[in-house]
Order: C-alpha cells, then structure tokens, then sequence
C-alpha cells in the first residue's frame, strides 16, 4: 500500500476518503463547467438536427427528417461541394508549400530551427482578422498587385472579390498549421533510414517517396485536418475576400443562425462539419497506426 | 551520397523562402502603410504618424478594447484556475477517457461549432447576452489549452518533494500550495499567457456570444474592415501587430528560460 503510506497516516479508509475529496476538489470544477457550457450545448445542437423549426425562428419539437433531406438539396449541395472544393484546394498548396518547408526546418542547425519555428508561429498568434485584412490591401484594384501589373504594363485585374482570393486568405490564415505538425512528423524520422535507401542504391526521390513521405504520412493527416476543417467553417474570408459571391458552408451555418433562425438546418450542417473532422481524425489515427507497427 | 543529400536540398529552398515571403509580405505592407501620410491608402506621401493620432481618438475602438481586456482578463483567471486543477486531477486520480476527451474537444473542435453550441444554450437556459456569456465561451477553449499545458509541465515534474511533504505531515492543501504550485508555476504561466492571447483575439465565438451594444475589439475590427480600407486600421493592425509579436518572442524567451532553469 504504497499509496497508503503517502498520505501519513497510513489507515486505508481515510486514504480512501482523502482520494474522493482531492478528486472532487480538483477536477469537479473544471469537469462541471465543462458538462455545462460544452457537453450540454454540443448535446442541444445534436438533438436540434431532429425537430422542425418554428415559424418564427425557435424549435419545435416535432420529430422530423427534412432537415437531413434538405442538405440533399442542389441548392445547398452546390454550396458542400464549392467550400470542398476551395478547401481542398487550400489543403493541397498548403501541403506543397509547407512539406518542403518543413524538410528544410528539420535539417537545420538547431538555433537557425528555432528562429524559423518562431517565424512560422508569429504571424499565426497575430489577429486572424488583422492577417484576412492584409489581403484586402494587397489584393485591392488600387492595391500593391496591380500597382506591379500595371507598371509592367498587364493593366489592371479584378483579384480581390474571387475564389483565387479566398484561396489566398484561406491558405495564409492556415498555413503556420499545415507546417508545424509536418515537422513534428519529419523531425522524428530516423536518418539512418535514409542513408540505407541511399545506401542500397535509391535516388532521393525514391527515398523519398518509399520511405521519408510514407513515414511522415500521419504528420500529413494531422496538417490536413488542421487546415481542411476550419477552411470548410470559416465565414470570414469568404465574405471580406470573396466578397459574399462564393456562400461557403461557414457562412451558410452563420447564416442559418443569425438571419434566418433556421437553427435545426444550421445544426444539420454543423453536425456534417463535425462527421467530416471524426472521419479524418480516425484516417489519422489509422495512419499513426500503420507507421507505428511498420517502424 | 553526401553529394546527393546535398542536391536534394537545392531546389527545397525554392518553396522554403516562398514560404515566409508568403508569411511576411502581407503584414509588412499594412505595416508600411500604417506610416504613410496619404489619406489614398495605396500611394507613398511621405513618413506621419497622423493615423495613429486619428486611432486614438476613436471611441469605438476605444470601447471595444476596454470591453476585450474586461474579457480576456476573467477567462484568463478563471481558465487558469479551473484548469490547472483540472490538469493536477487529471494526472493524480483519473485516467477516464470521458473527462480526458472533454479537456481536449475545445481545441479540435471548430470555432463556429463550439459558438452555435453556447448560442443555443445561452438561448435555452435564457441567459441575456453580454460580457459575461463571451467570457463565459472563451473560458471554455481558454481552459483546454492551460489543462494541456499544464499537464505537459505535470508528466515530467518530480513527485518526490510531494511524497516527502506529506510523509512530514503536512496537509494535502499545504502540500498543494506550498510544493505542486511552485513546481508548476512556469506552465501555469504560460498557459494563461495562451488563454489570454487567444481571447484577445478571438472573433467568431465573441460574434456569436456578445451583445450588439457591448462589442470586443475584434468584432470592432470586423465591421469596420468590412467597409474597407483606411489608414486608420493599418495602424490599429500594426500596434495589435507589435503587441502579438513582443507575446510570442517573450514567450519564446521564458519558456527557454525555465527550461534552463529547471
């Protein structure tokens, strides 16, 4: 009874008793807000997905199943598949400039590691609004772009108010994202690994197709996800950078909320949100698996 | 195969460099802007500091940043506190996935999800909205990323001052405060310092979860960016700018410093 011991006076009972207070104390707190202002309201959401909405915004309870049909609508099917679209769009740039990025960082001498760790985290601890709002200066008709276009000569372009602009946003907002859990990944990766692909005669792009990409694969579901799912939920750039002409999921769920009071539909498409983020966290987690066992 | 190492890394550096160009270029123009004496917020006319005057005069924004301190300073302390005991909990008594799994949701889950979710709670228990519902919300994400820190300091902190305090007498609560607090109180810090600077910049949850007549800053910020461009948000993006970038480096520097102290 080691435990016992650690208490000072050695009698099970009171040991006992002591382990339900100090886990009372110390977890009820911060367990009980959590059940109210997290559990409760995810909770209420889910079973708004199942009842009719009033007729002046408000639920009412009345079973139904229209709210899940209406997501078959082409209406709204159009807006899934358009925010799927840019957001994996956004997802792949990202990984195509961020896994080089990564490589480079994790090779690095250590103290140049931390300064370009820093660099990638400092515009991202910036304000999200703030950074969306440097695009709108940048891509502006009057802005720095087309100052250049127009200097060589290209004349002026609509660059602001477009998908290619939300792309923009969406991959500058996450970018910091998709890098760090890559490096994390490429990081860990025994060199000597690489040294015997290249050793038994492979060229470093079979090494790095058979060995670094399939090893840093959970490091890529990690940054996926962190960039796919709040691309799919943000309303924000959508409308200052799209300008209102692309309607992405996020801004349909605000929308839902906040003009039309239609809450249960709103609730259908934050449940698929939510489906979508499980689905490719447990593709995440069958990767590690995989590595896990292969290593 | 040095030689091929070598060449492998030739053409990262392509992407690498684009990377914090990509990063970089954006701020540095609304930077650069911020000081320009032009009222046109496109062309040069010379070095002022005209904006930032104008900046201070602005009530709104004045009222928005008072109401976001109001916000951030209250999750921040009760964050910190739910939290770090949460986190102490956590690695003492339960291993139970359920309130692992829950400490953890707030920084996975989207924002959007999480501010419907108090939106239509705050609407079923009919809680009026004000700052208290936002700090309310921010105290819910701002206490996942304490717990996590907290619990990282707690995995490799040495139990065997806790042990012997207990074995000279002394109270579990005596205990807590005079030897696992101390151990703690560079994670703890750097925990509150994230749930601070996170709320400070928080915008969907506050949109969804503040009344119209009491707006933080970054809602402020939302509306008037949605006019456009002006000078005066260049200058207001540049000090918000200053002030996340002396956080993090100042983080950076502790974090460094209380690893080598410890």
């Amino acid at each position: 009874m080691s435990r016992a011991r650690l208490y000072g006076d050695g009698t099970m009972k009171s040991t006992v008793r002591a382990r339900v207070i100090g886990r009372l104390v110390t977890m009820g707190p911060g367990f009980g807000f959590l059940i109210v202002f997290l559990a409760v309201p995810l909770a209420l959401v889910l079973s708004y997905t199942v009842f009719r909405r009033g007729r002046f915004g408000g639920i009412v309870y009345e079973a139904t199943g229209e709210n899940f049909t209406r997501l078959i609508d082409h209406l709204y099917l159009d807006v899934v598949f358009g925010s799927v679209k840019l957001a994996t769009i956004t997802t792949l740039l990202a990984l195509l400039l961020a896994y080089p990025t990564a490589y480079m960082i994790a090779r690095l001498p250590a103290k140049w590691k931390v300064i370009a760790l820093v660099a990638v985290v400092l515009p991202f601890w910036t304000n999200f609004l703030i950074r969306t709002y440097a695009w709108i200066v940048l891509l502006n008709s009057e802005g720095l772009l087309n100052s250049g276009l127009d200097a060589l000569g290209l004349g002026k372009v609509e660059l602001l108010y477009s998908d290619g602009a939300i792309v923009a946003g969406l991959l500058y907002a996450y970018l910091p994202l998709m890098i760090l859990p890559l490096y994390s990944a490429i990081e860990r990766l025994d060199p000597q690994l690489r040294e015997a692909s290249a050793n038994l005669g492979a060229r470093p792009i079979r090494t790095f197709w058979s060995v670094t990409l399939p090893l840093s694969l959970p490091g890529v579901l990690t940054g996926c996800v962190f960039v796919f799912v709040p691309s799919l939920g943000n309303f924000v750039i959508p409308e200052l950078l799209g300008g209102g002409r692309r309607i992405m999921v996020g801004n349909l769920i605000r929308d839902q909320f906040l003009k039309a009071r239609d809450w249960p539909f709103g609730s259908v498409l934050a449940l698929s949100v939510i489906g979508v983020l499980v689905l490719l966290l447990f593709a995440q987690a069958w990767a590690t698996r995989r590595v896990g066992r292969d290593a | 195969m040095r030689r091929n190492a070598k060449r492998g890394h030739g053409w990262l550096r392509l992407p690498f460099w684009l990377t914090y160009v990509f990063l970089y270029v954006p701020i540095a123009v609304v930077v650069l802007m911020s000081f320009n004496q032009s009222k046109s917020p496109y062309a040069w006319g010379g070095f002022s500091l005209r904006w930032y005057g104008q900046l201070a005069g602005n009530e709104k924004i004045r009222e928005g940043l008072i109401n976001t301190l109001i916000v951030a300073f209250g999750s921040t302390v009760l964050s910190t506190v739910l939290g770090t005991l949460l986190a102490v909990g956590l690695a003492r008594y339960n291993k139970s996935r359920l309130v692992d799994a829950l400490s953890t949701m707030p920084a996975i889950l989207p924002d959007l999800v999480l501010a419907i979710g108090l939106l239509v709670f705050y609407a079923a228990v009919k809680m009026t909205l004000g700052l208290h519902s936002v700090l309310i919300a921010h105290t819910v994400f701002g206490m996942a990323f304490v717990t996590a820190v907290v619990r990282a300091r707690l995995n490799h902190a040495d139990t065997s001052m806790e042990e012997a305090s207990r074995d000279l007498g002394a109270t579990p609560v005596t205990t807590f405060m005079r030897i696992t607090l101390p151990t703690l109180a560079p994670g703890i810090l750097a925990g509150a310092l994230l749930a601070f600077t996170l709320s400070i910049d928080e915008f969907v949850i506050a949109f969804f979860t503040a009344a119209p007549t009491e707006p933080t800053l970054p809602i402020v910020i939302y509306s008037m960016v949605r006019f456009g461009v002006t000078p005066e948000i260049n200058a207001l993006a540049t000090l918000l700018l200053a002030v996340s970038f002396t956080v993090v480096i100042a983080a950076q520097r502790m974090t460094k410093l209380t690893e080598a102290l410890s």
